[in-house]
């Protein structure tokens, strides 16, 4: 048992349903308790999404705990059959089932003979691998159903496109500014003269699925999602990948680097040229992307030397990592991570870039660390956000866990060029904003900061608070309190009442809601 | 109990969303304010409270997870010292007065006996230690507090008839205190000696705006459950009358008659003007007393809020069902002269809610329309598509279903705002309004009169 306030990956079965919910026409069933459909809300919520999610739950209740399941979930399965017609429904376990040990692939194997769609077990187990674990495992299990399902049914082509063309693996729903990332992504493989073969899972039709060996290579551009099936599409089918996530101008051009060596394998043979890049990094470096000219800017310089913690997943602190020491000049006191199954590459990543790398899933750790070095600005997630308030350092949220407020309308990728620009706004408006914040209390703070100008309350005179309805009036949340004040005391006023009592008061709101 | 015929109920598969009861927490922490809420259960439990209660998570809140790993399930590690190791760690930061053990569905499957723990640990660490199932397996959201407080009821000191004599005393000293203080206009000439606790977890301001509707009918409030802090938990026992403030109680009120005897008051509930009147009416009735004034004030209440009610009179409006308040605010919104098709709710206790149901009888008598259906454990798949063919004014609905809703054109309110907002009370009539009318009002420029409270509402 731990005691645990708060985590930064959730249970397995959410990272099950990001994949199954991404992909188009895709139906996925908890086997779990009443109000296990929080991802519902989530998704709904976050993404503001139009449509209903694609999630129901098979009602684990106290006749299940008694009887067992028994025809439930098959019948719940034939019936999203029937309803939504979806081309495939995942089963998918939850906390609940992983205790309950039913033989769910017994079910999945009966409803697969009555339903027109591929009924598939997600197999991830609750107590090893959290959200990001599962929803790796749930893609690489996704594809390799369809591929071999295509290959047994024999309508399978793998034969490389005729131009050079890429895979995106790992674009989902409700991922860090996954939608921008996606898109900025295209225009730069567009831009490269590369066509997009896929991008799974998000907005693909299953059935697609059976094209992905067509790509000359993959990207998978962030660690967390797309890495195992990237390798799998390696080993299985001999398509490289890229697993080098392109945020910042270094890694970017890093990415682009290694895109020209994979494309290059096959250009002189299928293009009958050889591609080089270096004049679009160099192009795009200087006159697309305004990151480096703003490192070489006074603003810049005022930044060299200052301190930054860097907390969040293993792609984005890495790469903000990357960013802030080598691009900016920033020190990076710590770095760290809550993807403990990626330490390794994350260590070999900021290696020689912070002081320290702490690798932890308690987010106490992280305060404490972030409160001990005391950092000018921290990049973390929502809770580093948090600390950052607590203790008055300004934070940039760089990386999921997220609020609403990550998910903004208007375009925000982190990769690719337009995400340095982002980027660099996002670390120079953390950094100042401190600043700006610093400098009144220096100059003996802001000139209006006695003046309580908020204050709402009546000319008092003669009117008197009695000592209980002082008190009641403190139980009031305090953005509404001194609009009650005064409505309060204009009641009093026009009744002639000298003291207001708590009767008072409550009278008072009742007329004031005329 | 007089039946109800004419009320037509069904029941559905139980495919609905709700929240999961250990969302009780998040209120009931802040409503005691000694208490430390430790939820026994898995990261499935603690990922949904963290992401369900939003900001409060960040606010050192006085609960947290005791997030069950491999080795508690296959029993390798032994509970109690577990348990131990975490509950010393809480006396040790926290320092609370009390902790609730709140079982989940995972302590549940493993059945592991927090009940049989809590006595040896609440010895050992010298705090007491309430346990309560609030688990996903037998209840719905609003449910969860009816199970804490159904635990802490068993906690509540005994009340003892022999106490009345110095009891009588002491009241008759603070009347003839009351009757020296004429400073206040409102202040009555006496009060009844009545035995009242009334139970359901209200905001403190809220409590006290009820406190006072009944001490204006000389009707005194000797206690409620909960009280804001564990060592204030009223005295129960023979001679006591209880009153429920929220639908969802009906665990605590059996056990509150079963265990405790006391007496209860089976009143519609104080939501809306309606209801609050009809509420203190049946109080005052169990006191042989004649209430006074109510009538005039609940016309002026329907007088005060006739803007609001002009906006959604005639429109119709579809419960989907998921927290237990659905009864009372259709019956409220009927009132209004809003016509409701369906209400959804998830599970339907017709003994502990049957003056709820003869109101909301009489309500659709008054106003002339037919009664609405009354879906217990409904399926939301064929809700929607009953929702596309009646195409609703507005929906009320959790939060998976609000947006796509939205986008097929269909307004929508979102349900778990009316277990946060303050609607108990005839004074907290707009804040109802003000939820109901908001999606309708963003309609049209509506702008309600300047010295409207709206804001008090929360807006999420």
């Amino acid at each position: 048992m731990k005691l645990a306030y708060w985590m930064y990956a959730g249970p397995a079965h959410i990272g099950t349903l990001r994949v199954a919910s991404s992909f188009r026409n895709v139906h996925a069933i908890m086997h779990a308790p009443l109000g296990d459909d929080h991802f519902n809300v989530m998704r709904s919520m976050l993404e503001r999404e139009r449509d209903f999610t694609p999630v129901t739950a098979s009602v684990v209740d106290r006749h299940v705990l008694a009887r067992g399941s028994r025809d439930k979930v098959v019948n719940n399965i034939s019936r999203k059959d029937e309803e939504q017609c979806p081309d495939s429904i995942v089963l998918t376990p939850t906390c609940t089932s992983s205790i309950l040990q039913e033989d769910l692939q017994n079910f999945v194997d009966r409803a697969s003979l009555y339903s027109e769609s591929d009924v598939i077990l997600a197999d991830v187990n609750h107590y090893r691998v959290n959200e990001l674990q599962a929803s790796d495992k749930t893609l690489d299990q996704i594809i390799r159903h369809f591929l071999n399902k295509a290959r047994e049914e024999g309508n399978f082509n793998r034969s490389l496109t005729n131009k050079p063309s890429a895979n995106i693996i790992g674009i989902s729903t409700p991922g860090f500014h996954n939608q921008h990332d996606c898109r900025e992504l295209k225009r730069l493989l567009g831009e490269l003269g590369i066509s997009i073969n896929r991008i799974i899972p998000e907005g693909e039709f299953l059935k697609n699925l059976r094209d992905l060996p067509r790509a000359w290579f993959n990207i998978v551009p962030y660690r967390e999602i797309g890495l195992m099936s990237a390798t799998f599409l390696e080993k299985e089918y001999g398509m490289p990948f890229i697993s080098q996530p392109p945020i910042g101008l270094l890694n970017t051009a890093d990415s682009i680097a290694r895109i020209e060596k994979l494309v290059n394998l096959w250009a002189s043979v299928l293009l009958g040229k050889q591609l080089n890049y270096d004049l679009y990094i160099e192009n795009q470096t200087k006159y697309v992307s305004q990151a480096a000219w703003f490192s070489k800017s006074i603003d810049c310089q005022n930044l060299a030397g200052k301190e930054a913690a860097v907390s969040g997943d293993a792609t984005h602190a890495a790469s903000i990592t990357k960013i802030l020491v080598k691009e900016m000049g920033i020190r990076v006191s710590c770095s760290g991570t809550y993807c403990k199954h990626d330490a390794e590459w994350f260590n070999e990543q900021v290696q020689g870039l912070c002081d320290e790398i702490i690798i932890t899933e308690d987010h106490t750790k992280i305060g404490n660390m972030i409160a001990h070095i005391d950092p000018s600005a921290i990049f973390g997630t929502q809770m580093e956000r948090h600390i950052g308030k607590r203790i008055d350092i300004p934070c940039g949220v760089i990386s999921s866990p997220v609020h609403i407020q990550n998910f903004p309308p208007g375009y925000r990728p982190f990769l690719g060029y337009e995400g340095t620009n982002q980027i660099s706004d996002l670390i120079y408006n953390s950094f100042n904003l401190g600043m700006e914040d610093h400098s009144p209390d220096v100059f003996g703070g802001h000139d209006t900061k006695g003046v309580n100008t908020k204050s709402l309350s009546v000319n008092r005179g003669d009117i008197n608070w009695a000592a209980e309805a002082e008190s009641e009036l403190k139980k009031i949340p305090g953005f509404v309190r001194g609009k009650i004040r005064r409505n309060t005391e204009i009641f009093a006023k026009e009744n002639n009442i000298l003291e207001i009592t708590v009767d008072v008061m409550y009278a008072a709101k009742e007329k004031s809601s005329l | 109990m007089k039946t109800l015929e004419t009320l037509a109920f069904e029941c559905e598969t139980g495919n609905y969303h709700t929240f999961c009861p250990i969302s009780c927490v998040a209120w009931l922490y802040q409503k005691i304010e000694d208490s430390f809420f430790l939820v026994v259960g898995t990261k499935t439990c603690g990922y949904f409270l963290q992401n369900a209660l939003g900001v409060t998570i960040f606010a050192e809140p006085r609960y947290a997870m005791a997030e069950l790993e491999e080795g508690d399930i296959s029993a390798k590690l032994n509970d109690q010292e577990e348990l131990q190791k975490i509950c010393l760690n809480i006396k040790n930061d926290r320092n609370p007065s009390v902790i609730f053990w709140i079982g989940t569905c995972t302590t549940e499957i493993i059945k592991m006996d927090l009940e049989g723990i809590a006595p040896v640990l609440e010895k050992r660490l010298g705090i007491p230690i309430i346990v309560a199932r609030a688990n996903g397996l037998d209840y719905a959201f609003t449910q969860g507090e009816d199970t804490v407080l159904a635990a802490m009821a068993h906690r509540c000191p005994e009340y003892n008839h022999c106490d009345t004599g110095k009891k009588v005393l002491g009241e008759i000293e603070c009347l003839a205190k009351l009757n020296n203080d004429s400073k206040s206009i409102f202040q009555k000439e006496r009060l009844t000696r009545s035995n009242l606790v009334l139970f359901g977890s209200l905001p403190s301001s809220v409590a006290s705006q009820l406190n006072l509707e009944s001490k204006r009918q000389s009707v005194f409030v000797s206690g409620w459950l909960p009280s804001q802090r564990y060592n204030e938990l009223p005295k129960l026992g023979e001679g006591i009358y209880v009153c429920g403030v929220n639908p969802f109680l009906s665990r605590t009120a059996t056990t509150l008659m079963r265990r405790r005897k006391c007496q209860l008051i089976g009143a519609p509930f104080p939501i809306g003007p309606d209801g609050t009147r009809a509420w203190i009416e049946k109080i005052c009735s169990i006191f042989n007393l004649k209430p006074e004034g109510l009538e005039e004030k609940e016309n002026q209440i329907w007088e005060n809020n006739k803007d609001y009610i002009q906006i959604i009179k005639g429109k119709s409006v579809f419960f989907m069902g998921d927290n237990l308040l659905e009864i009372s605010l259709a019956r409220f919104l009927i009132r209004c002269g809003m016509i409701v098709y369906e209400i959804g709710i998830p599970y339907m206790d017709k003994r502990y809610q049957s003056a709820e149901l003869l109101f909301l009888q009489h309500t659709c008598e008054t106003m002339e329309i037919p009664l609405p259906r009354i879906v217990e454990k409904p399926d939301n798949y064929s809700q929607i598509q009953r929702m596309r063919e009646l195409k609703p004014h507005l929906a009320i609905t959790g939060m998976a279903h609000a947006n796509p809703l939205e986008a097929r054109n269909i307004d929508t309110k979102w349900s778990v705002e009316f277990t946060f907002a303050q609607i108990h009370g005839s004074s907290n009539a707009r804040d109802i309004l003000e939820l109901v009318t908001r999606p309708l009002r963003r309609r049209g420029g509506f702008t309600p009169n300047s010295r409207s409270l709206s804001k008090q509402t929360l807006g999420h």
